[in-house]
């Protein structure tokens, strides 16, 4: 933050208290706040229950957590509800949000609100890949909550069954779709080799096996995107080979809401989703699995994804306050910890990791940690200006690759064109 | 001469108040938002540092040159063209069925009536777990036939007709109930005259019973015309447009371009053209269809 920032903050915060005085610290404070939920799993009781310790601790403040849907349906909501001059004071919304939400003017840096050192530590206390989507131009906007990486479920008895080790997943692309062939010809065409869903968040996977292979599909300040690219065409080529060439997944796209479903049914021996899903599979399956990180090309990777914290512009110091103290609470290293525990994101600090009671629940349950070590393996997630549209363009071009429609290289071509006329603007 | 004339001036300003909260009621809500649509289309939209520019047509430029728009276009006709006669021929069919004497026709009129109640994100749901590949309904039934379904929602060649089906399925049930209370009004005695005169049932129906519906048919060929239109309900659940634009409709682009891609003003332009479509439609309903339709 700039020291000149810094000074204007607080000759406001002065202002404030001197024209209102006791208004900050006595008045009761109303805050609303909308978060989405992608994965499975009740999570709504989750999250009421946070809101209701941080209001047992904080008797002044009164917070109102609505569900507002996807992330999609979240971000529509939030600035719907502003544009009608009904603003929330902060959301929990796609870390991916932040461009969008800048060039609406709609969200303050949470740098520009941190004052004292405690304030100063916490915010320095997330980690640096998780971050990565929530600053730009020097400012940090967005605060790490809900957040993962795609990580790779794999169903030990089936690999069993089909004479695969069952402790050792893939660890290349040669070997996850030669393991897939031999899962889906030792089932007798019963079950599928893998799975990677293709509708809901396709870019974000296409985007994990894009940067496996070398390639970062858009540029540091989210203005220009390189979807055309051979490294990126080849990723692309790999993903529709599973399904024509190793015949280990199955035609057409694969629904990101009962993939799940599938995994759990044993219909599919491996399968990529958020590690968000984590707790809820360990819940529900019905035999052996493990969670490995994503296997490599050129190198290993996987984009972060999930949602972030932001505050809203439309709010008042007290409030702004307030919203700050409840992302620190969230974020708190055993809150986080809790968190993780309950959903499977990833706690978003190194000092989660190093509470009891996570320290515990991951050596007892090791699959717990694999997102956090994949970590230094993560890239941001794909995020641009006209976020919304690029990611269309991209989920429109790997739909038409792996539907038979356009080949490869033709899909990302066209959705080159799109985004740069989308761009043309920036 | 003057009370004559300040007499006609009362009874005006009297009709004038009586037109007066339809008027501000259909401005309010369907004329002014038309204008405003109209003038936001011809803008770029605006962002925190550049104010909204105004481009003329440039919008309805690009959506001339919009595949996307025009495969919406496309698929948004078919689904009109399959869905109305469909659903129309089935609600038709069904009515004939519960109104005749059948043993448990209250439990018949319900069951159809049922998909009618379910809320159509509901109903969506449900369906997404019959179409679904491996594990759904459908391809469980095939499964014992040996058959490998396909996969219904995520294959371009299936994801638009299974959209279809599911539509026919939640609308039939309520055009039914149109077709049901007409059916009842039509006077038992042509029945009977028919009969008299050696009719068949079939000429009976194709000469008495579906010209006296006529009305009925007009009324439903309408809603269900601005259903194929206003339906996007279900593609929220069920494909969100996918896979590649194959299920997208209309109105979902438009709620797409607006809503989450934050283009407002291309989707006013989408939307005007909608407007256009539905106002020509109109027309020739009221003007050629309408006089058709009354039995005389």
């Amino acid at each position: 933050m700039s020291m000149l920032k810094r000074i204007a903050a607080g000759a406001l915060g002065t202002a404030a208290l001197v024209t209102t005085p006791l208004a900050m610290s006595q008045d009761n404070v109303e805050l609303t706040m909308y978060y989405p939920i992608a994965v499975g799993g009740p999570l709504t009781e989750v999250i009421d229950g946070l809101v209701a310790d941080f209001e047992n601790e904080n008797p002044n403040v009164s917070v109102e957590a609505i569900y507002a849907g996807n992330y999609d349906d979240t971000r529509v909501r939030a600035l719907s509800a502003i544009q009608a001059g009904d603003s929330p004071d902060l959301s929990v919304m796609f870390s991916i949000d932040l461009y969008e939400l800048l060039g609406r003017d709609v969200i303050v840096p949470v740098d520009d609100l941190v004052d004292t050192e405690a304030e100063q530590d916490w915010l320095d206390s997330f980690y640096p890949g998780l971050m990565e989507n929530g600053q730009t131009g020097g400012d940090t906007y967005g605060i790490p909550f809900q957040r993962s990486t795609i990580v790779m479920y794999w169903n030990k008895d089936a690999f069993a069954e089909a004479g695969l080790d069952p402790e050792q997943p893939p660890q290349n692309w040669t070997e996850m779709a030669e393991m897939g062939q031999q899962i889906r010809s030792a089932s007798d065409g019963e079950r599928w080799g893998a799975m990677i869903p293709s509708t809901g968040y396709p870019y974000w996977m296409f985007q994990a096996l894009a940067f496996q292979n070398g390639h970062r599909l858009m540029s540091d300040d989210g203005t220009a995107v390189q979807f055309d690219d051979p490294a990126a065409v080849e990723a692309l080529e790999y993903w529709v080979d599973l399904t024509d060439q190793y015949a280990a997944m199955p035609d057409g796209t694969i629904e990101w809401g009962t993939l799940r479903q599938n995994f759990l049914e044993g219909e599919t021996a491996m399968m990529w989703h958020s590690t968000g899903n984590l707790t809820a599979v360990k819940e529900s399956a019905d035999f052996d699995f493990g969670v490995a990180m994503l296997p490599a090309s050129e190198q290993r990777g996987s984009p972060t994804g999930g949602g972030n914290f932001y505050i809203f512009k439309d709010t008042t110091d007290a409030e702004r306050e307030a919203a700050l103290d409840l992302m620190q609470f969230m974020t708190a290293p055993e809150r986080a910890a809790n968190w993780s525990i309950e959903t499977g994101y990833m706690g978003v600090s190194p000092d989660a990791y190093e509470t009891e009671a996570l320290e515990s629940y991951v050596a007892d349950f090791p699959p717990a940690a694999v997102a956090r070590d994949q970590l230094e393996h993560a890239t941001a997630e794909l995020s641009t200006y006209e976020g919304g549209q690029i990611r269309q363009a991209l989920n429109n071009a790997i739909q038409a690759a792996l539907t038979g429609e356009q080949t490869p290289a033709d899909a990302l071509a066209d959705a080159q064109r799109q985004a740069d006329r989308v761009l043309r603007r920036y | 001469m003057m009370r004559a004339h300040s007499e006609r001036r009362r009874m005006q300003i009297y009709g004038a108040l009586l037109l007066l909260p339809a008027a501000l009621l259909l401005g309010a809500f369907a004329y002014l938002p038309i204008v405003l649509t109209t003038v936001r289309s011809l803008f770029l939209p605006e962002t925190a540092s550049q104010p909204a520019e105004f481009v003329a047509l440039e919008n309805y430029a690009y959506l001339f040159d919009d595949p996307v728009f025009w495969k919406v276009a496309r698929n948004n006709l078919i689904y009109a063209l399959v869905t109305i006669p469909a659903s129309i021929a089935i609600a038709l069919a069904m009515a004939l069925l519960v109104d005749s004497r059948m043993p448990g026709r209250g439990f018949v009129r319900m069951a159809y009536f049922t998909p009618t109640i379910l809320p159509m994100i509901a109903a969506a749901n449900i369906w997404m777990f019959f179409y679904a590949p491996e594990i759904g309904l459908f391809n469980g039934l095939l499964g014992w036939f040996g058959i490998d379904g396909p996969n219904w929602l995520g294959d371009p060649t299936f994801a638009l007709p299974s959209v279809i089906v599911m539509t026919i399925w939640k609308e039939a049930g309520f055009f039914m109930i149109f077709y049901l209370a007409a059916l009842q009004t039509i006077p038992p005695e042509l029945r009977e005259a028919s009969a008299l005169e050696g009719t068949g049932r079939w000429e009976h129906f194709r000469r008495v019973t579906f010209p006296l519906l006529m009305p009925t048919t007009l009324f439903v060929m309408i809603n269900a015309l601005i259903n194929a239109v206003r339906v996007v309900d279900h593609l929220f659940i069920l494909t969100k447009g996918g896979p590649n634009n194959a299920t997208n409709l209309l109105l979902y682009y438009v709620y797409e371009t607006a809503f989450s891609f934050f283009d407002r003003p291309y989707a006013a332009a989408i939307t005007m053209m909608i407007l256009v479509f539905l106002g020509l439609l109109a027309a020739v309903q009221f003007t050629v269809v309408d006089r058709r339709t009354h039995y005389q």
